[in-house]
C-alpha cells in the first residue's frame, strides 16, 4: 500500500516504512541505542531528501526519548540538574546547528555534510564498538576497568557547579560545551546524539553509569524538540507523516527488542552492532567515492 | 467585363464575411477525463485522457506543459577523493512537466520553425541562465543535464506519447503523471497542423493539486511553520508518553 508523504513530496510503500521504524526499533531496543544514526541513513538509501530524512528524524526522537525517560524517571535515574545545564549547551548548538545547516543548504552542499559526519562519526563508533567487543570476547570475565577519578585541567575551569545525583562538584562549562557540540550533531545529522554524550559524560564528566542514560534522554528530547521547531520554520523538511509512521514501527520495535535483547550476550550483540554501523559507514562512503552515474544533478525548483 | 470583375469581389467579400465566423467556430474542441489532478494521501501517479476533435484533416500534437519555475543544476568534481557539488547554474523558465503526445512522428509533419516558436520537443524549450549564473560558459552542458535529469525523473518525456484518431476527426491519448509530478496550474496545448502549416491551436488549463489531509499538512507547514514545528513535538511527545503507558500495563 502505497502512502504519499507530503513534505518529502513521494510515494513511498507504508509497509516499507513501518518495517524499517520496526526494525531500528529492535536494534535500538537490544542495543539500548537512539537509532537516530542508523534510521537517517536507512531514509537517505530510500530516497528521501536528506534534508527531509535529518529534520523528520529529529523528530522521532522525540518521542523515543520521552518513552525511554519515563522509564528511568521512575527508577530515579535522571540528574534534573546536569540534564538542564546540559540541555541549555544543547539547545544553544542545536540553534547554531541549525543555522549551519540552512546556510549549507542553500550553497548545495547539505547533502555532502551529511554523509561525510555520518562517515566520520560511524567510522569511529563502529571500530570503538569493535575492539571493545573483541576484547570482552576474548576475556569474558575479565573486570571493567572503573575509570578513576583524575583530577585534570577540566577541573580547574570556572563557574562550578554542585551536581547532587551525579556526586559532582564541576565547572559548569564542561556539561554546556558538551551540550552544545551535541546540539550541533542532532540538527546536522539528525540524531540524539546519545552515542556521544553517553561516553562524555562518563568520561569526561565523571557522571555515574546510572544516571547517565536517563539524563542523557532527558536533554535529547529538548535538543531533537528544538531541532523539529527550527527545522520547521527554516526549511519546511519535517514531515510529520513519515515521523508518525516511524513512531508506530519504532515503538513496538524497542519493545520487542527489548525482550530479545535480554536473552542475548551482551558482547555478541555490541559486535553484531559494530557490523552493522560499519556496513552503513562502507555504503554512504562508496557513495561518496564512486564516480556518479551522472555528474549533473538538479538542486531543486526555486520558486517564484 | 469590368461590371462582372466587380461582382464577382463582391461575391467574394460577401462570402467571406459569411466564412470568418465559421472561420472561428474552426476551433480545437478539447475535453479532458478530469479537469483536476488530485494528489491524495494514496497518490502513486495517474493517467489523464485528453479528448478533442480537429476542425478538419491534419496531424496533431499535444502538449502539457507544467509550471515554469527556476531550476538549479549543480555539477560534481571530484576533491580528495571525494565527488563535490562544485560549479552551479540556475537556469530560469523551466517547466516542471513537460509531456507531447502526436498521431505520429513529430518530423514527418512537424516544420522546425513551428516547433521552434511554440516550443515543441525538448529540444526546442528555451530555457536562459539566470543573470548571476551567465559567467559557465558551457551552459549547454547544464541544459542537457536538466533534460537528462528531469528525463530520469519521468517528469519530462522524448518521445511524443501515442495519440488515436477514432474516427475523421475524434481524437484522444493518455498522459501519464508520476507520484513526483509537482502542483500548479498546466497548460494542454493542442496544435493541428495541416500542410505543414499550424492550422489550428487550443489551451487548456489543468490544476494539479494537493488534496485532503496531504494538503492540509503541506499547507499548514509552509504557512504556519513555528505552529506546524509546536505541534509535530506535541504529537511525538504524546506518542511517547502513550508508548510507555500501553507497554507499562503489558
Amino acid at each position: 500500500m502505497q502512502i504519499y508523504l507530503p513534505i518529502a513530496e513521494m510515494s513511498v510503500n507504508i509497509f516499507v516504512l513501518l518495517g524499517l521504524g520496526g526494525g531500528v526499533g529492535v536494534l535500538s531496543g537490544v542495543f539500548g541505542v537512539g537509532g537516530g544514526f542508523l534510521m537517517t541513513p536507512l531514509l537517505i538509501f530510500m530516497g528521501i531528501p536528506s534534508a527531509v530524512a535529518v529534520a523528520t528524524e529529529a523528530n522521532q526522537i522525540v518521542a523515543s526519548s520521552v518513552s525511554g525517560v519515563l522509564a528511568h524517571w521512575r527508577r530515579g535515574n535522571v540528574d534534573l540538574k546536569m540534564g538542564s545545564v546540559l540541555l541549555v549547551g544543547g539547545v544553544l548548538g542545536s540553534s547554531f546547528g541549525v543555522w549551519l545547516f540552512t546556510f549549507l543548504r542553500e550553497l548545495g552542499q547539505i547533502d555532502l555534510v551529511i554523509k561525510l559526519s555520518y562517515v566520520i562519526f560511524l567510522s569511529i563508533i563502529g571500530i570503538l564498538m569493535l575492539i571493545e567487543s573483541i576484547k570482552a570476547m576474548r576475556k569474558s570475565k575479565a573486570a571493567v576497568k572503573a575509570k578513576a577519578h583524575h583530577h585534570t585541567w577540566m577541573h580547574g575551569l570556572p563557574f562550578k557547579m554542585r551536581f547532587r545525583k551525579s556526586r559532582l562538584y564541576i565547572s559548569a562549562l564542561l556539561p554546556l560545551i558538551i551540550g552544545f557540540f551535541v546540539g550541533v550533531l542532532a540538527a546536522i545529522m539528525g540524531v540524539g546524539g546519545g552515542f556521544v554524550m553517553v561516553p562524555a559524560m562518563i568520561y569526561l564528566l565523571g557522571m555515574p553509569t546510572a544516571v547517565v542514560v536517563g539524563t542523557s534522554l532527558f536533554q535529547i528530547i529538548f535538543v531533537t524538540a528544538n531541532v523539529t521547531v527550527l527545522q520547521s520554520v527554516n526549511n519546511q523538511t519535517v514531515d510529520v507523516v513519515l515521523a508518525m509512521l516511524l513512531m508506530i514501527g519504532g515503538v513496538i520495535g524497542a519493545q520487542i527488542g527489548a525482550k530479545l535483547g535480554s536473552r542475548m550476550k551482551g558482547e555478541q550483540l555490541r559486535g553484531l552492532l559494530a557490523l552493522i554501523v560499519l556496513g552503513v559507514c562502507a555504503k554512504l562512503s562508496f557513495d561518496l567515492m564512486v564516480t556518479p552515474e551522472d555528474l549533473y544533478s538538479l538542486g531543486g525548483a526555486v520558486g517564484h | 467585363m469590368m461590371a462582372w470583375r466587380t461582382l464577382s469581389i463582391i461575391f467574394t467579400l460577401m462570402i467571406s464575411v459569411i466564412l470568418v465566423p465559421n472561420a472561428k467556430a474552426a476551433e480545437i474542441t478539447v475535453d479532458l477525463s478530469d479537469p483536476v489532478v488530485q494528489i491524495t494521501a494514496g497518490f502513486a501517479g495517474t493517467e489523464l485522457s485528453v479528448y478533442g476533435v480537429a476542425p478538419g484533416p491534419g496531424d496533431v500534437v499535444v502538449v502539457v506543459r507544467g509550471p515554469i519555475q527556476d531550476e538549479i543544476v549543480r555539477k560534481k568534481d571530484k576533491v580528495m577523493g571525494v565527488w563535490v557539488n562544485k560549479d552551479e547554474i540556475t537556469l530560469e523558465d523551466v517547466p516542471a512537466f513537460y509531456v507531447m503526445a502526436s498521431n505520429r512522428s513529430l518530423d514527418e509533419f512537424l516544420p522546425g520553425g513551428i516547433a521552434n516558436i511554440h516550443q515543441i520537443g525538448l529540444e526546442n524549450i528555451q530555457f536562459h541562465p539566470a543573470k548571476g549564473s551567465a559567467e559557465i560558459k558551457d551552459w549547454d552542458h547544464f541544459r542537457h543535464a536538466l533534460l537528462r535529469n528531469k528525463q530520469k525523473q519521468g517528469l519530462y518525456k522524448w518521445d511524443p506519447q501515442p495519440l488515436i484518431f477514432l474516427g475523421n476527426r475524434l481524437f484522444r491519448t493518455k498522459i501519464n503523471f508520476p507520484a513526483n509530478v509537482s502542483v500548479g496550474t498546466f497548460g494542454i496545448e493542442v496544435y493541428l497542423v495541416r500542410k505543414g502549416k499550424l492550422a489550428a491551436f487550443h489551451t487548456t488549463l489543468l490544476n494539479v493539486r494537493k488534496f485532503g489531509i496531504e494538503a492540509s499538512v503541506y499547507d499548514f507547514s509552509h504557512r504556519h511553520s513555528f505552529a506546524y514545528g509546536i505541534l509535530a513535538v506535541i504529537i511525538a511527545c504524546f506518542a511517547g508518553w502513550a508508548a510507555n503507558a500501553a507497554f507499562r500495563k503489558a
